[in-house]
């Protein structure tokens, strides 16, 4: 059984009350809220580096040196 | 610069739970701070990020953070963050938790809510995302006077036994 603590700060009291059903779904909700901003994350930081290596590459092309190319990078 | 730091209540945790509210808090300060000593049972990972919900509102909450960890210094936006990927967990060294502290001035204004907020992620590791610290600057858009704080993992997991949350009212801030 999962709880949450409740502190009421007027009267001192400390409660731990089991989550209902719709709490319950509100944590299913957030974990599968954040793996998917995680999952978008990863693409996108993906995505970057994927752009990052094919313009390395025409630079490349173009007759820079990695030393050059590195020095347009930075 | 704050004079007063009054301790309005403390908890520390007997068993694992899903989360810490603060009710009915009083109306009697100029600052809220809530001090937090605290580990989440996330599987898999070495951190998890600790969600804030205001008067029981899932709205209106933005923010942003500046983090470092073993092999990035970065930022980005968060939402119901109000620290991002400070909170230790489950694979991080065993036993330790997370500093986390929560600032919010002039909780009892009619403005919009701010809150600063600065924590890290303990953990005795050189791998990459191996632990994190961060300073998180977090907006409650919502003009109601602040009455209860309720601080959970952002990703759906619990806080462990033995950690410890304290809220402290500051006067003459």
């Amino acid at each position: 059984m999962t709880t949450k603590l409740i502190v009421d700060c007027s009267t001192g009291e400390v409660q731990e009350i089991a989550l209902t059903a719709e709490e319950i779904a509100e944590r299913e909700a957030m974990a599968a809220e954040y793996a998917a901003q995680k999952a978008q994350e990863e693409a996108e930081a993906t995505a970057k580096a994927a752009a990052k290596a094919s313009a390395e590459a025409k630079l490349s092309a173009l007759g820079l040196s990695a030393s050059e190319i590195a020095a347009l990078i930075k | 610069m704050a004079n007063t730091y009054t301790l309005i209540a403390s908890v520390t945790l007997n068993t694992t739970t899903a989360s810490i509210s603060f009710t009915s808090i009083p109306a009697t300060f100029t600052d809220l701070c809530v001090l937090l000593s605290v580990r989440s049972n996330r599987a898999g990972a070495t951190n998890d990020s600790l969600a804030l919900e205001v008067n029981g509102s899932t709205s209106n909450r933005s923010g942003r953070v500046l983090y470092g960890n073993s092999n990035v210094a970065a930022s980005t936006t968060t939402t119901s963050e109000v620290n991002y990927a400070g909170l230790v967990a489950s694979t991080a060294t065993a036993n330790t938790f997370s500093n986390i502290s929560v600032y919010c001035s002039n909780y009892t204004s009619s403005n919009y809510k701010s809150f600063s907020s600065d924590g890290v992620s303990e953990n005795n590791s050189s791998a990459a995302d191996s632990a994190f610290a961060g300073i998180n600057a977090w907006l409650w858009s919502d003009s109601a006077a602040i009455t209860s704080l309720t601080f959970k993992s952002a990703t759906g997991n619990s806080f462990v036994q033995y950690s410890t949350a304290y809220l402290y009212g500051i006067s003459n801030a």
